[in-house]
C-alpha cells in the first residue's frame, strides 16, 4: 500500500461511498470522519467538497456548528460528563471540576499528550442514574467528585493530585457568605 | 424469513405464540441503557449459561429487553409469567437465584424490591407502588418482547394497526379522522392536535399533487427527559407501524427517523428493527402483499438542541446547518425538500397503532376533557414522563392525562430521599418552569400546565428538594440555552447572554436591587422577538422561579446569601460535631486544606478551601457542612 495520506484519503472515500456521495448526508459523513480521525482534518472536508459538490463555506459552517465535530484532534479516550438537569441538581458541576482538575484541562479541551478529552455533555438520557459520566465507550452512573481519581486510574493515567491553587481565590470570597 | 401479508400475519402471531408458550418461564432482563452500564449484559449471559448447565434451556428462556422504566433500581429481571421482579442483580448471585426460584420454587428474596430498602419484601412487579399507578399504552411492550426480533413484537401484536387498516382498504381522510377523534395531542411537547396536522398535510399534498414525507423526530434534547429513547430501544417496531399509518393516512412513500447522536444503542435497535421489517415485507414495495410502498431512513443529528424544532430539524436532513427559519409557513406545507412534511415526535407515533386498532373512542375515554367536538379542548391518553432528580424511585413512567403532581411525585415516585423536604418539580425541560409545593395538586395537562406558567414540554419531570438553589436552576437553563442557541436572531442571542451575565452576577453574590425587573424586560423582549420556539421560551424557567421563588432571588440580592447552599461564592463549608476523625476527607481534599488528628474533629482551612465539596461526598457522617 501506499503512503498513509493517500491510506486516509481512501478511507474517507470509503465513508463518503457509504451515503452515496449524496450532499444531504454530508453532516452524517463529517460525522464518520470524526469518529475515525477524532477531528475534521481540512484534507477530509476538501474531498467531501469535491465528492460531493457541497461547498466549504457550508462544510465549515456545520463543523462549527454542531457539537459533534472538532476541528482539532480531540482525545484518544473521551471523557463526557454530563450535564442535564437531573445529574445537574444532584451535583454533576462538581464532578466536572474534579475531572478538570484531576487531568488539568479545561471541559471542552483535550490533555497535551491527546489521551483524554473532556466535555460537560448534554444530556445523555440516563437521568435515573445521575450522575452520569462516560469514559470512552463505558457509561458510569452515580459519579460523584471523590471518585474520579479513581476512575482515571483504572484508565491508566496515574493520580495526578494537583494541589495548584485557582485562579479564582475562593477563599477570600468565602469569608462575604 | 417469513414475509408478511394480509392472510398470514395472524398465523405468523400464532406461530409465533406457541413458540414462547413452550417456555415454562421466561427470564427477562432490562438491556436498556441504564440497566447495561449497570452490567445487565454480563447477568443476561450468565443466566443463559447457568440454565444450560442445569438442563433448563428448553424450558426457561432468558430474553434482553428494552428499558423496564425502574432504572435506578438495576440492572433488572422479571420473571414472566407471574411477574416476580428481581432488581439490583450481582453476576455472583445467579446460580442461587436459579436454584431458589426455578428448583426450590421460591422467590429469592435478597433481590426483590422492598419500600425504602427495608420494609416487607414485594415479590411481584404489579404491587410496586412505583407501577400500580400506571398504564402504558406507549411503553406497553416495555420489558415484554426482545426489541431485536420481529418475530417476538408481533407476537406481542405488531403491526396489527396498518393490517387493519390495509385489509379494511381504509382511505386517508378515514385514517385522519380517527386520529382527530381520539383526541392525540403532540407528545414532543407543543400539544398541537395530530390529526390537524395531518389533516393539513393531505390537503397540502392533494392541492399540490406532490408526495409528501412523514419524519420521526427522535432529536430528544430536553435535558432531564429520556422518553423517546426508552421506547426506540424498547419497542422501535410500534414506532415504524405508526409511521406507516402515517405514510397511508398522507400518501407517502418516505420517511426518515431523525435520532440523536447521543443514543448509539437506540440507533443500533432502530436499523436492526428497520432491516427486520423491510425483510419482513413489512417496509419497502408491497407491504403486507399489497400495492403499499413506505420505506423508513435514518438520519443522524449532529448535537445541536435547536434541531429538536421542524425547520431546523428540516434543514439538517437536507445536509445544512440546523438553523430555524421562521415560521409563516408551516413545515407541513412546505418542510422537508419543499414537500408537505408531517413531523410526529416518537411517543406520538408509538401510540398511533393502538388508536387504530383499540378505536379512537377507546383512546379518548383515557385522560382529561371532553375531546368529541374538538382535539383542542381535552388531553386524551396518557404521557410518559421520566421522572428523575431528588426522587426516590427514579425512572420511566406512563400515567393517564389528569394525574396529579403530588401523586406521580409521591406515590410513584416514592418522594423525597434521605429525609429532605420537597422544594419544586420542574416540568418542560428549558422552555418549562418549576412549580412550587402549592401547584402539587394541579392535574398534568396540556393547558393545566401552561395556565401554572409551565409546560407539558416532552416529559422531563425534574424532582427538586431543599438543597436546590433556584437562581442556579434558572442560571443553568439559561447557560444551557446560551450554548444552544444558534445565533441567528438577535433577541436570542443577545437576550440570553444578557440574562446569563445577570443570573451569573446574583449568584456571586453581586446582585442589584434593578436586577428583578431587568430579568422580566429581557424575558418579555425574548419572548416577543425570537424567531423560533427555543428563544421565545427561553426565559420562561427565569420568569417562572421569579414568580414562585422570588425570596431566593432576594436573599441572593439583598443578604448575599445562597439559602440552599448551593452557589460557590456565597458559601463556605465547615466540619461540624458529626466528625468521627476517620480521615476520608483528608485523604481527598485536593489542595490539602483539611486538617484533625485521627478519632478527633477535624477543621477545614477556608483559605486554601476550593469548595470542591469532595469532602462532603466522601464524608459518611454527614459532617461537613455547607452555609
Amino acid at each position: 500500500m501506499g503512503c498513509a495520506v493517500c491510506q486516509d484519503m481512501l478511507e474517507v472515500d470509503a465513508i463518503v461511498d457509504g451515503w452515496g456521495a449524496d450532499d444531504e448526508f454530508v453532516i452524517e459523513m463529517l460525522q464518520g470522519v470524526q469518529g475515525r480521525f477524532r477531528y475534521l482534518p481540512q484534507a477530509a472536508l476538501e474531498r467531501i467538497s469535491e465528492r460531493t459538490g457541497a461547498d466549504m463555506g457550508r462544510l465549515y459552517h456545520i463543523a462549527t456548528f454542531f457539537k459533534a465535530f472538532s476541528l482539532e484532534p480531540r482525545g484518544e479516550i473521551a471523557i463526557q460528563v454530563c450535564t442535564g438537569t437531573a445529574c445537574h441538581v444532584q451535583g454533576s458541576a462538581r464532578v466536572l471540576d474534579a475531572f478538570s482538575r484531576e487531568l488539568d484541562v479545561k471541559p471542552g479541551k483535550s490533555t497535551s499528550d491527546l489521551k483524554f478529552s473532556l466535555d460537560g455533555v448534554r444530556c445523555l438520557g440516563c437521568c435515573g442514574l445521575a450522575p452520569v459520566v462516560t469514559i470512552g465507550s463505558e457509561l458510569i452512573g452515580g459519579v460523584d467528585s471523590s471518585k474520579v481519581a479513581r476512575l482515571l486510574k483504572k484508565h491508566g493515567r496515574s493520580a495526578a493530585g494537583s494541589t495548584r491553587k485557582t485562579a479564582k481565590a475562593g477563599a477570600e470570597e468565602g469569608a462575604n457568605a | 424469513m417469513p414475509r408478511a401479508t394480509l392472510d398470514n400475519l395472524d398465523a405468523l402471531r400464532e406461530q409465533a405464540e406457541q413458540g414462547h408458550a413452550a417456555y415454562r418461564a421466561m427470564l427477562m432482563v432490562c438491556a436498556g441503557t441504564g440497566c447495561v452500564s449497570a452490567k445487565s449484559l454480563p447477568i443476561r449471559d450468565l443466566l443463559r449459561e447457568e440454565i444450560d448447565r442445569r438442563g433448563l434451556g428448553s424450558a426457561i428462556k432468558v430474553v434482553a429487553t428494552g428499558c423496564n422504566g425502574f432504572c435506578a433500581h438495576g440492572p433488572i429481571c422479571v420473571v414472566e409469567p407471574e411477574g416476580v421482579f428481581y432488581e439490583r442483580l450481582v453476576a455472583s448471585a445467579v446460580p442461587e437465584l436459579i436454584e431458589s426460584h426455578f428448583v426450590k420454587g421460591k422467590p429469592l428474596e435478597k433481590f426483590l424490591y422492598r419500600k425504602n430498602g427495608k420494609e416487607r419484601p414485594i415479590p411481584l412487579e404489579k404491587d410496586i407502588e412505583f407501577f400500580a399507578k400506571q398504564q402504558c399504552l406507549a411503553l406497553r411492550n416495555r420489558g415484554k418482547i426482545d426489541p431485536e426480533d420481529i418475530a417476538d413484537a408481533i407476537r406481542a401484536g405488531a403491526y396489527r394497526g396498518i393490517h387493519k387498516i390495509l385489509e379494511q382498504g381504509t382511505e386517508g381522510d378515514a385514517i385522519v379522522a380517527q386520529i382527530i377523534r381520539s383526541g392525540i395531542r403532540g407528545r414532543g411537547g407543543g400539544g398541537f392536535p395530530t390529526g390537524l396536522k395531518w389533516k393539513t398535510c393531505l390537503e397540502a399534498a392533494q392541492r399540490r399533487a406532490v408526495r409528501p414525507f412523514v419524519v420521526c423526530n427522535a432529536d430528544e434534547g430536553d435535558p432531564g427527559a429520556f422518553m423517546d429513547r426508552s421506547i426506540v430501544e424498547a419497542d422501535p417496531h410500534a414506532v415504524l407501524e405508526g409511521m406507516l399509518i402515517g405514510a397511508r393516512a398522507v400518501g407517502a412513500t418516505e420517511g426518515f427517523v431523525y435520532i440523536r447522536l447521543e443514543y448509539p444503542l437506540a440507533l443500533e435497535r432502530l436499523r436492526k428493527a428497520i432491516a427486520e421489517a423491510r425483510a419482513w415485507g413489512l417496509l419497502g414495495k408491497g407491504i403486507l402483499g399489497t400495492d403499499m410502498e413506505f420505506d423508513v431512513r435514518i438520519h443522524q443529528g449532529a448535537g445541536a438542541f435547536v434541531c429538536g424544532e421542524s425547520t431546523a430539524l428540516m434543514a439538517s436532513m437536507e445536509g445544512r446547518p440546523g438553523e430555524p427559519r421562521a415560521k409563516y409557513v408551516h413545515t407541513v406545507e412546505y418542510g422537508y425538500r419543499n414537500q408537505p412534511t408531517v413531523l410526529n415526535n416518537v411517543e406520538t407515533w408509538a401510540n398511533i397503532p393502538q388508536i387504530i386498532l383499540r378505536g379512537p373512542e377507546w383512546f379518548a375515554s383515557i385522560g382529561t376533557g371532553d375531546v368529541s367536538e374538538s382535539p383542542w379542548s381535552g388531553s386524551s391518553g396518557t404521557k410518559v414522563f421520566s421522572l428523575v432528580g431528588n426522587v426516590r424511585n427514579s425512572g420511566l413512567v406512563e400515567v393517564p392525562m389528569g394525574i396529579t403532581l403530588r401523586e406521580i411525585v409521591f406515590d410513584i415516585g416514592g418522594g423525597i430521599p434521605d429525609g429532605r423536604t420537597f422544594k419544586a418539580v420542574q416540568t418542560g425541560g428549558p422552555s418549562g418552569g418549576c412549580l412550587p409545593a402549592s401547584k402539587l395538586d394541579l392535574p398534568v395537562d396540556f393547558d393545566t400546565l401552561v395556565e401554572a406558567g409551565s409546560m407539558m414540554g416532552s416529559g422531563g419531570m425534574i424532582v427538586m428538594d431543599d438543597r436546590t438553589c433556584m437562581v442556579d436552576v434558572a442560571r443553568y437553563f439559561v447557560d444551557f440555552l446560551c450554548d444552544e442557541s444558534c445565533g441567528k436572531c438577535t433577541p436570542c442571542r443577545e437576550g440570553l447572554v444578557n440574562l446569563r451575565e445577570v443570573l451569573t452576577r446574583i449568584t456571586r453574590g453581586e446582585g442589584r436591587e434593578s436586577d428583578l425587573n431587568l430579568l422580566e424586560d429581557l424575558g418579555a423582549v425574548l419572548a416577543d422577538g425570537s424567531l423560533c420556539g427555543l428563544g421565545q421560551t427561553a426565559a420562561n424557567p427565569v420568569l417562572s422561579t421569579l414568580r414562585n421563588f422570588r425570596e431566593e432571588y432576594e436573599a441572593h440580592i439583598h443578604d448575599r446569601r445562597c439559602p440552599a447552599g448551593i452557589c460557590k461564592e456565597l458559601v463556605r463549608y465547615s466540619i461540624a460535631f458529626e466528625c468521627t476523625g476517620c480521615g476520608a476527607c483528608v485523604k481527598v481534599c485536593p489542595t490539602n486544606a483539611i486538617a484533625g488528628e485521627p478519632k478527633n474533629l477535624h477543621l477545614i482551612d477556608e483559605v486554601l478551601c476550593i469548595k470542591c465539596g469532595t469532602c462532603m461526598d466522601v464524608c459518611t457522617f454527614d459532617a461537613v457542612k455547607v452555609r
